[in-house]
């Protein structure tokens, strides 16, 4: 029996996303189902097999010559500017024409009449170029005086050196932290259909529909409004579809342009790894002062970066980094510097916590130095550095920390999760067991919500209301399967107070929306929930001020009720009362817009309140450890996230657990691996290990902190959710560093570098045991 | 011998006939292009993600058995015969959800959706075997499905959910068994098929005498059995395979009996057609062949394969190395026999002739005092090539090793035997000094590489410490676990 005094769909309630029926049955369209029109052609990229050399010529008559072939696209087919790089440097050609500066990058491109015809054909060039060293990684190319891929950033606060050289205790070290591919499943992939004069409608998969028109324009040398950018949902995004996809845009309607028919390109799984971006690899050097109790007194630390062979993101996720090389703790006195290394290899980009989780995983490390030094809990040593107040709630940045929960969070988490009792009978057994040793660790995370591009805190959206009272809504937030459709809808719904079902969402498209930005940085439904709640307000204040004349009643005496409007004692169905509307030509579409309040940033002074709000979690995980091979299991994991009020908690949860385990792949099994002449070799799903149902957590508790609000005025008072529990996987690194720190009694830490593989757990193992 | 150019099969529940399949052809293109079936999506092209899952159904012994395969790198031709079931039979007619798939949605166990059908076939392809599964059944159901948003336990969830939505026996596999058993038996005509162009020939032998033949016929043709790792030759190498002999198709090939002290294993049963014998009889592999790939590929990949294709790094060689197999070679009519270890020459080099194929492996039975233990170490649990595999097995009479045979993957070009280490253990008490002193051996016995897998440092460390192991599990004395039970 359906409730009739509330709607479906309502906010704050667990909602099923929209497209699930669709995903199930195979019914969801994506990029490569859509039918093609007939002729479509399809177009493949030939790549480099060198990370470095001058680039003297392409011979490609064999490519010409092959089965299929209808013709190959080269930099000088390009009509418009050679150039894709999303902040305006200018360093990212579609195609080089001097310089090859990665193995795999994209040379040219093959359009055939099929796929497989493109494919072979691409395989067939014969590059001239005279190779040139090549330098993979930070150091190596901080040791070979490669210059920044953009401009470095410090963030300082207090005075470091006198606070370090006075500090009772004093540690320096390193740590390497591995970069991470997306693996989405559903690769990158676009499909361009030329229109007359100059217009193409491209259909793709991408988080940044804006931005991949803007480079299309910017390719084919037209203007914006020739370009039209249509994502219905992607497979799967997590940052790696944020810049990334503009290549396949462009190549797909530079083609389409030139011979006048549909075309589409499709990477391999092992082109899609190798030619675009992922997760920076971060090599970092700190220098930590602190006292007996654990407390911090100063933190002096550099993040080098590899950013790949242009800056793309690197610049604002480099920056994100610092921002969160505090994490959840209030350092006295701090220099953070960034930086951004030119390496010649593909160039890294935006992965869900954006340069974030490099940071967090260092304040972690510190912690866990200083906890190793002076013998105490972990987890003693995180309180005692928690932001707090008097003085203690100012970040490197210089932004007040005014909404911590911590405190409450961690110390729920502590007891539910029974972490000071697990923990004493961990170390207990461990003593007993010569093979099997386990590790317990309690993380917390604290992230900033906003976009540091400050214009980039910005949404639109479109909302018309039929005059049957069905609704279609449309905003400029892309759908990855995170559920930002399914949210936003739930918003539009409660506004109206009309049946979910009511509400037709439909594709993101750059003709509806304009000028929209990434969905990223957590923010989909933060800025696009407003901005379509804007829109319904629009058109409710039209309905109301239609309503008081038309019954002559007070504007408040009109209420939405669930599928009804209350008029005085006049109650109408919301449809019958759109219908009247309708007649008396009320309008019934609005645009709606929102911008973040409060947020500024100043990037030269390293100063302001980049951070509408933060966001907090905490994470407690146990692993087991096999100290003969150096595999492990992760035996338990209880989680405590916070989404302030949330939109919908069971789409909110499965963010939380999705992310946790992305975060916990990270740091375990996923490594990237290029050989000596910079050719990646972990390429696929086959070399690269993402995690599997069996990996994890065997016991996973995992909870809402239901009484949390954003003290700010949010959408409904929620907060975001995608990235910040990406950083809960922390618990798992941390817990795997316990349990190797047993086979040397917990007196040393074990430096593990990031991802822990089994191998870097044995080999960390193997160094302890033998007192190196 | 009749011939017939043409592949049958059941596609959903209609018929389907297709002359000149080449043999290159996948049945993922085939569904997608040809068909427009678009809901099994190519994630990885490799078998490694599962999205592209569907089920396929042959006649085994006369009944209908449906497995869950990587349609990526499964051959079109190979389904000759047989009924392809897609994410699109499903659904009710009247668009109802499937248990499976109401269940997934029920459970939230769906976010961007592009691996999901691939996970409905799966949990489909359990269900019907199991309907009411254990959490560790659904995770080995599930090794071969990658999926990248949700964390997996909502999928679980939703698995050990299925049977309350609805009950197999009213499934639509279940409904049409009957009827597509019997238009399956209407297609199996007893012909040697042979379609597709010339230089890309496909080549369905009627039985494996004409296997020998068609071989004898075609020297330099590509076998492919389960197209577990020729699959890839074709999807990433862009390879040309043709004249390709399909055998999967070939029950002779896929019997295991046991005979004497010797159990033996057609050359064509797949991992999981012989998983349950070869348990029987060798119950240390039971964890071990739950390692070895996923799902999908463990219905697909058979051992002859493993073998065949010389990998130093293949799961079985190992194992089957340590337990004295032997092989069978057969070209025509002449057959002969060697013992596994000496069929792997050098990298990329095996002992077998042109025409000639691996047509059976014996093992001998474990004999009193033999212990076998069976070790994979992969960067990740399952799903993962191993970066060491050993198979060891050890004889011990009167508290003194009397004999024993160890054998390594991933630590030379081949899989190889632990001679050294072997010696040090020889005629020695059974004692935990013994085994570190053949640890210490393996540094004669071999030269390891670094790569993507794993550094020649932790290679020659964790193969020691899995001799290590291998004490600690077999001593009376020793009582704590020496090694992660997967819990």
């Amino acid at each position: 029996m359906k409730d009739m005094s509330i709607i479906s769909g309502a906010v704050h309630h667990d909602r099923i996303h929209d497209s699930a029926a669709k995903h199930v049955s195979g019914s969801a369209d994506y990029t490569d189902d859509i039918a093609m029109p007939e002729g479509t052609l399809h177009a493949y990229l030939g790549v480099s097999q060198v990370a470095h050399a001058r680039l003297l010529g392409l011979d490609l008559a064999a490519v010409r010559r092959a089965p299929g072939v209808v013709g190959v696209l080269t930099a000088a087919d390009i009509p418009g500017i050679n150039d894709i790089s999303p902040t305006g440097l200018n360093d990212e050609p579609v195609f080089p024409t001097d310089k090859i500066q990665f193995h795999g990058q994209p040379l040219f491109a093959v359009v055939a009449e099929t796929r497989d015809a493109a494919r072979r054909a691409a395989a067939l060039a014969r590059v001239d170029c005279e190779a040139l060293p090549c330098a993979l990684d930070p150091v190596a190319a901080r040791a070979a005086g490669y210059p920044y891929v953009t401009a470095p950033l410090k963030l300082a606060r207090g005075d470091v050196a006198p606070a370090l050289a006075a500090a009772p205790h004093r540690i320096t070290a390193r740590m390497r932290i591995g970069g991470q591919d997306h693996m989405y499943l559903e690769g990158h992939i676009a499909f361009a259909i030329p229109g007359e004069d100059d217009d193409v409608v491209v259909h793709c998969s991408t988080q940044h529909p804006s931005e991949a028109q803007h480079m299309v324009a910017h390719v084919l040398g037209v203007p914006s409004n020739a370009v039209t950018v249509n994502v219905r949902r992607m497979g799967g995004g997590f940052g790696g579809k944020e810049s990334q996809m503009n290549l396949f845009c462009a190549v797909a309607a530079i083609a389409a342009k030139k011979w006048n028919r549909a075309v589409k390109i499709r990477p391999d799984r092992d082109q899609d790894m190798t030619a675009t971006g992922k997760r920076h690899d971060f090599v970092v050097d700190y220098d930590i002062g602190f006292d007996e109790a654990g407390r911090i007194h100063a933190v002096d630390a550099s993040f080098a970066a590899r950013c790949g062979f242009s800056a793309d993101l690197s610049g604002p996720v480099t920056d994100r980094a610092l921002f969160h090389a505090d994490n959840a703790y209030f350092y006295p006195n701090v220099r953070l510097e960034s930086h951004p290394m030119k390496t010649n290899t593909v160039s890294n980009t935006a992965f869900r916590g954006f340069g974030g989780p490099q940071g967090v995983i260092v304040a972690e490390r510190m912690i866990e130095e200083i906890a190793f030094a002076t013998g105490q809990d972990p987890l003693d040593v995180r309180k005692a550095n928690f932001y707090g107040q008097d003085g203690r709630d100012v970040t490197p940045y210089h932004q007040q920390v005014e909404d911590n929960i911590l405190d409450r969070l961690v110390g729920e988490l502590e007891t539910g999760a029974d972490y000071r009792a697990r923990r004493k009978a961990i170390i207990a057994d461990n003593a007993n067991s010569p093979v099997l040793k386990r590790g317990i660790a309690l993380t917390p995370v604290k992230f900033g919500i906003s976009f540091t591009a400050t214009w980039y805190n910005q949404a639109g959206a479109l909302v018309h209301v039929y005059n049957d009272g069905s609704v279609h809504l449309n905003h400029g937030g892309t759908e990855m399967g995170q559920g930002l459709n399914t949210k936003v809808a739930q918003v539009v719904a409660d506004a109206f107070q009309i049946d979910f079902e009511r509400i037709k969402i439909t594709r993101t498209t750059t003709e509806k929306v304009p000028n929209t930005s990434a969905t990223a940085a957590s923010s989909g439904s933060d800025l696009n929930g407003m901005a379509a709640l804007n829109a319904v307000e629009q058109i409710k204040a039209r309905l109301v001020a239609f309503a008081a004349r038309k019954w002559e009643v007070e504007p408040d005496a009109v209420e939405f009720l669930p599928n009804e409007v209350r008029i005085g004692d006049v109650v109408l169905s919301f449809d019958a009362f759109i219908r009247q509307a309708y007649m008396a030509r009320v309008q019934l579409s609005a645009a709606g817009f929102y911008k973040t309040p409060k947020i500024h940033w100043d990037r030269q002074k390293g100063c302001g309140r980049p951070f509408y709000y933060f966001a907090y979690g905490a994470a407690c995980s146990e692993v087991t450890i096999d100290t003969l091979t150096g595999e492990y299991r992760v035996d338990r994991t209880d989680i405590l996230h916070d989404v302030g009020r949330s939109l919908n908690p069971a789409l909110d949860k499965g963010q939380v657990e999705g992310a946790f385990v992305q975060g916990m792949g990270w740091l375990t099994t996923e490594e990237l691996w290029w050989d000596a002449e910079g050719r990646l070799r972990t390429h696929a799903p086959s070399t690269y290990k993402i995690p599997l149902a069996s990996d994890r957590p065997r016991i996973f508790n995992v909870n809402l902190a239901d009484w949390s609000e954003n003290r700010e005025l949010t959408i409904k008072r929620s907060k975001a959710v995608g990235e910040p529990p990406f950083m809960l996987g922390v618990s798992v690194f941390e817990a795997l560093s316990m349990a190797v720190a047993s086979v040397a009694d917990y007196r040393v830490c074990p430096r593990l570098d990031a991802p822990a593989t089994p191998e870097r757990v044995l080999m960390a193992v193997s160094r302890l045991q033998a007192g190196t | 011998m009749t011939l017939r150019s043409e592949i049958r099969f059941v596609l959903n529940g209609r018929d389907v006939a297709l002359a000149d399949v080449g043999a290159d052809r996948t049945l993922l293109d085939f569904l997608r292009l040809d068909r427009r079936l678009t809901g099994t999506k190519e994630g990885c092209a490799e078998g490694d993600c599962g999205a592209c899952t569907v089920l396929v159904g042959r006649l085994t012994q006369g009944r209908l058995v449906h497995a869950p395969v990587n349609a990526c790198i499964r051959f079109l031709a190979s389904v000759d015969g047989c009924h392809v079931v897609t994410v699109e039979h499903l659904a009710g007619r009247d668009g109802q959800l499937h248990p499976v798939q109401q269940a997934l949605v029920d459970h939230h166990g769906t976010q961007c959706g592009f691996c999901t059908p691939g996970f409905v076939m799966s949990l489909y392809a359990l269900w019907m075997e199991v309907p009411e599964p254990s959490e560790a059944q659904v995770e080995t159901a599930l090794q071969g499905n990658l999926c990248r948003c949700t964390g997996y336990s909502p999928i679980i969830r939703a698995a050990i959910a299925i049977s309350r939505y609805g009950s197999p026996a009213a499934d639509p596999i279940n409904r049409e068994r009957d009827d597509i058993t019997a238009r399956l038996k209407a297609l199996h005509d007893g012909c040697r098929v042979v379609t597709g162009p010339t230089d890309n020939q496909s080549i369905l032998p009627a039985d494996t005498d004409d296997l020998a033949e068609c071989l004898v016929e075609n020297p330099g043709a590509t076998i492919v059995a389960g197209a577990t790792d020729v699959g890839l030759w074709v999807t990433k190498l862009l390879r040309p395979i043709g004249p390709a002999i399909f055998t999967g198709h070939l029950d002779e090939l896929k019997t295991v009996t046991v005979a004497g002290d010797t159990l033996t294993i057609g050359a064509g049963a797949s991992y999981t057609e012989c998983q349950d014998q070869l348990i029987r009889h060798f119950p240390h592999l039971a964890a071990y062949w739950d390692r070895i790939a996923g799902w999908q590929v463990r219905n697909m990949g058979t051992v002859g394969g493993n073998i065949a294709n010389g990998s130093p790094i293949g799961d079985t060689p190992p194992v089957l190395i340590a337990l004295g197999a032997e092989i069978t070679l057969r070209r025509g009519a002449a057959r002969r026999m060697l013992p596994l270890e000496s069929f792997f020459i050098e990298y990329g080099k095996q002992d077998r002739a042109p025409g000639e194929f691996v047509e059976q492996i014996g093992i001998p039975l474990p004999r009193p005092g033999q212990r076998d233990a069976a070790y994979k170490i992969s960067k990740r649990r399952d799903e993962d090539i191993s970066s060491v595999a050993a198979g060891i097995s050890v004889t011990v009479t009167n508290d003194r090793i009397t004999a024993c045979r160890i054998a390594f993957g991933g630590m030379a070009g081949t899989p190889k035997r632990a001679k050294a280490a072997e010696a040090a253990l020889l005629s020695q008490p059974w004692s935990g000094a013994a085994f570190a002193a053949a640890a210490e051996a393996l540094r004669q016995d071999f030269t390891p590489l670094s790569d993507w897998r794993a550094s020649a440092d932790y290679r020659m460390l964790a193969a020691g410490n899995l001799l290590r192991r291998f004490f600690l599990e077999h001593d009376a004395a020793e009582t704590a676990p020496a090694q992660l039970a997967r819990a």
